[in-house]
């Protein structure tokens, strides 16, 4: 282990040195490789989840160049010939029947094909556990905030990389998901029909779109989301990470092991770890099979038509809004069983991006952070992501009620009932739930901090009354268990001019409620005084909400 | 002969005589030729029934002996002579297909009310069953038992594939897979169901299944879906294990599960070994 203050660096002599040296002075390499190199990783695993979607990126690179060979995007009409027997003779766009050739008769087609999806799959699901993990642990705080939000625009990214990607084979599962974003598109009031026939160069489903969402998705977005890594990981190196807290861990330095030579090692180690999960799992299980879905044709859907779990939770948005919510207006038809949902997609969304500076704003926190929360004390920060959490669960199991039903025995009509109920309701629960488990964590960490944990020995005083001696917890222990930062909800305070607007009112207000019910930290006196008594007599005290003085 | 023309020549003399028709002339007309057309229209549709109806004839002892069976087994819910009561409909005009269909699946007789008639372990025997049948196509002509050479997957697999696609596909799913239908109604899935009784399926259409008479879908169509339906189930996915074919969200859920799963597993345990 070692930290990433500076060390000194020996003196050298001899070839290699003088080789160093002249590259050095002409390059400024060790600039780099110092930042670089000398990078501290902490040894956790949820700090590895960024790196699973790194890795499952690279693999999609590698297979996706391996599909551009060959495939076509061309929805030039053809009539397929190839080794599947249940498609032969029947007419297909080239890009299906290339898509079926690199299936069937490329020699290890197949495996690419399901390597990629699966990949992509892993991907977009090692971002969201990613930011998650960034979420929970307040690891967006300042002053890394813009980097949340470039992680956010990769997870966006990612979402569209994958549509456009599935989309290709241009079969019946992914016309229709094609289908679907047309009449969302066509749902919008005014610009709508617009920006459909741009889209797809005419009526859907046209000639173009295969060709233009193959421009998307191996050129512009790939492009997009290597530059948005690569600057995420500036950001990275340059913010240091975060840690969590324990002995010897403070808001200057990170634990951990530098990037060379041990972490590059086990960063290498683990890219073929993830590799190896994903070819395993691509290699037994089936993924997309475009053999089954035939070629799009705008008549038939198959039930249980569902898009890839990303973009599941607009699918199931759009499922859980009410009938009738159409109507004619000004000679117009008004589809606000589509502008709705697409506006709460697009607020909680918004929501999520901006996190970090909405919670900055509430608690006037203008502090640096680079030691992680942990999640149960800051109640109000967990509590609000459960919620979010709970919310897009709940639209994305939407997006899956018609199998829902069928599998549970259950009739769709009461699966979606229950839904709708639950996208409301559910996060209000999850809310209050988690709000009070975490103060519950939060008071156990307090009296074993305090207290010491019960060693089930009984010892019975000379008076006669029995006792179960408390152990006190290790220094470490107890380290990790007190430090916690102090925060005081925002003071009404009048401005300049000697007034309070409403504005301030609302952030003063809303920053009590953030801070509500919070255990007050416990200062180095009640700490010491514990410490030394075996025991102390403080009592965990919830903190009266309002400001202090 | 001439016996017997005497009063036809009687009659024509007289209608003759009296210089205009009998006034029942005109609804006899009317009886023939609708008579006529209705026996024509039923010899033209009847044309492919009889192709795919099994040439075995029942013998009037089946008949009796299904008779036997429906009163004992059928007759409380759909009437002593198949009538139909208030808790099931009549079965005249139901034909052979769909007893076979409905008891050799196990449907009938229904357990109880639910959704939909539930699948069961048949009942009856094979040729119990065929006795049954055989007593319901007594009561009245209806579609018939199919003959072998539609329902032995012999047709062409790639047609049925399309013609499932675009007939079936919206309500059982492209790989048969099955889904659902309004209030706790469900298409079921088509693995491990015998040819037969697909094609009786189609032609009788159970419960909230649409009928797909020889017109729509004609016998050889039938067949060539079967033979897809076969050719899926005796070839595997060449992609692997199949997830149940259920998808994307069988893919999704699979993959959060088991593979971030297994990935965040081995991250904790590299992580661990560090220490
Ligand atoms: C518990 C009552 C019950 C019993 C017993 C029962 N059925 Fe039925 N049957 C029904 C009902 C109800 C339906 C209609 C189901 C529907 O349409 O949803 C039905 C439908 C049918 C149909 C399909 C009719 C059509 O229009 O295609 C056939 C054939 C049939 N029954 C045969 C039988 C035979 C043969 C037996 C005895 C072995 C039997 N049923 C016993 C209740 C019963
Ligand atoms: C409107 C939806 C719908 C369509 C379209 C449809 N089915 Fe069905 N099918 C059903 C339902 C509902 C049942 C279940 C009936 C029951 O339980 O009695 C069913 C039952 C069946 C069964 C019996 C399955 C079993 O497990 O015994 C077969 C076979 C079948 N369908 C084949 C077909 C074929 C082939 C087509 C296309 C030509 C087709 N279906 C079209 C709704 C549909
Ligand atoms: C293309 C997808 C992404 C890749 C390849 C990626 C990669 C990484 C890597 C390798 C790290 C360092 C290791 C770690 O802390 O886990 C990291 C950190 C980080 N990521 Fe991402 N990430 C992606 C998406 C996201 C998303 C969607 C967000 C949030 C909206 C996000 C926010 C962050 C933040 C704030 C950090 C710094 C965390 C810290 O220092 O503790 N990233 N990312």
């Amino acid at each position: 282990m070692s930290t990433s203050t500076d060390t000194p660096r020996l003196k050298r002599t001899g070839f290699t040195a003088a080789a160093a040296n002249y590259l050095d002075e002409r390059t400024s390499i060790s600039a780099v490789v110092k930042e670089f190199g000398r990078k501290i990783f902490p040894d956790h695993w949820s700090f590895l989840l960024g790196e699973v979607a790194l890795y499952s990126f690279v693999v999609i690179l590698i297979t996706g160049t391996f599909l551009t060979f060959f495939f076509q995007a061309s929805m030039a009409e053809v009539v397929y010939n190839g080794s599947w027997v249940p498609l032969k003779g029947i007419e297909m766009s080239s890009a299906l029947q290339s898509t079926l050739h690199i299936t069937f008769d490329v020699r290890g087609g197949l495996l690419v094909r399901q390597i990629h999806h699966w990949a992509a799959l892993l991907f977009v699901a090692s971002i969201g556990l990613h930011m998650m993990r960034i979420f929970f642990t307040g690891a967006f705080r300042k002053p890394r905030e813009l980097n949340w939000v470039i992680g956010f625009l990769l997870f966006v990214l990612a979402i569209a990389e994958g549509f456009t990607g599935y989309s290709l084979p241009d079969d019946l599962l992914s016309g229709n998901g094609l289908r679907i974003i047309d009449g969302l598109i066509k749902g919008l009031p005014l610009v709508g029909t617009w920006i459909s026939f741009l889209l797809f160069g005419g009526e859907f489903p046209g000639t173009a779109i295969v060709g233009r969402l193959y421009t998307l998705h191996i050129l512009l977005l790939p492009a997009m989301v290597l530059a948005f890594i690569a600057l995420h990981l500036v950001f990275v190196v340059v913010h240091k990470h975060t840690q969590y807290a324990g002995p010897g861990r403070t808001q200057q330095n990170v634990v951990g092991y530098p990037i060379l030579p041990v972490y590059a090692a086990k960063a290498g180690g683990f890219f073929f770890v993830v590799f190896g999960v994903i070819v395993l799992i691509a290699s037994l299980f089936t993924i997309n099979p475009i053999w089954e879905y035939g070629p799009y044709d705008p008549s038939p859907v198959s039930a249980g038509t569902q898009p890839d779990w990303y973009v599941g939770f607009a699918d199931g948005m759009l499922r859980l809004i009410p009938p009738h919510w159409e109507f004619e207006w000004l000679g117009r038809t008004w589809s606000f069983n589509i502008i709705v949902p697409v506006l709460i997609l697009v607020i909680f969304l918004a929501l999520a991006a901006l996190y970090p500076f909405i919670e900055a704003w509430v608690t006037g926190d203008k502090r640096e952070h680079h030691i992680a929360d942990r999640p149960r004390n800051n109640a109000t920060r967990t509590a609000i992501g459960a919620a979010g959490v709970v919310f897009y669960a709940d639209m994305w199991a939407a997006a899956s009620g018609d199998l829902i039903a069928t599998h549970f025995k259950l009739s769709i009509e009461s699966v979606t009932h229950t839904m709708q109920l639950a996208l409301i309701f559910g996060p209000i629960i999850a809310y209050f739930v988690t709000k009070r488990i975490c103060i519950a964590l939060q008071k156990k960490d307090r009296s074993l901090a305090l207290h010491g944990y019960e060693s089930g020995r009984i010892v019975r005083l000379p008076g006669g009354e029995y006792i179960e001696v408390h152990q006190p917890i290790s220094e470490y222990d107890r380290w990790r268990l007190v430090s916690q930062e102090s925060y005081a909800p925002l003071m009404l305070r009048p401005d300049s001019r000697g007034r309070i607007t409403m504005s301030q009112r609302l952030r003063a207000a809303l920053s009590r409620w953030f801070y509500e019910d919070r255990l007050t930290p416990l200062t180095q006196t009640e700490i010491e005084a514990a410490a030394h008594h075996g025991h102390g007599d403080a009592q965990p005290e919830l903190e009266e909400a309002g400001p202090q003085h | 002969m001439a016996k017997l023309n005497q009063p036809k020549a009687a009659s024509e003399r007289s209608s003759r005589k009296r210089g205009r028709r009998h006034p029942f002339a005109t609804f006899a007309l009317i009886a023939i030729g609708l008579g006529l057309t209705g026996g024509v229209y039923a010899a033209a549709t009847a044309v492919p029934a009889a192709a795919s109806a099994e040439t075995t004839a029942s013998s009037q002892a089946d008949v009796d002996a299904g008779q036997k069976l429906f009163q004992a087994n059928c007759a409380t819910c759909h009437g002593l002579s198949a009538e139909g009561t208030d808790s099931a409909p009549s079965l005249i005009g139901v034909g052979a297909a769909a007893v076979d269909f409905q008891v050799g699946t196990g449907r009938m007789p229904m357990a109880m009310d639910g959704p939909q008639a539930q699948e069961k372990t048949p009942q009856f025997t094979d040729k119990e069953t065929k006795q049954l049948a055989a007593y319901v196509a007594s009561l009245a002509p209806g579609p018939s038992i199919p003959a072998s050479e539609y329902t032995d997957g012999k047709g062409d697999a790639a047609e049925g594939a399309e013609l499932f696609r675009i007939n079936c596909a919206m309500c059982h799913n492209v790989a048969g897979a099955g889904g659902a239908l309004t209030e706790g109604k469900y298409a079921p899935a088509l693995k491990g169901v015998t040819g037969t009784h697909i094609y009786e399926a189609m032609v009788t259409g159970p419960q909230n299944m649409p009928v797909f008479n020889d017109q729509n879908i004609t016998p050889q169509q039938k067949a060539d879906i079967i033979t897809y339906l076969d050719y899926i189930q005796k070839n595997p996915s060449p992609g692997g294990f199949a997830l149940g074919d259920l998808g994307p969200v069988a893919e999704g859920l699979f993959l959060w599960i088991f593979g971030l799963g297994s990935i965040v597993a081995l991250a904790v345990w590299i992580t661990a070994k560090a220490n």
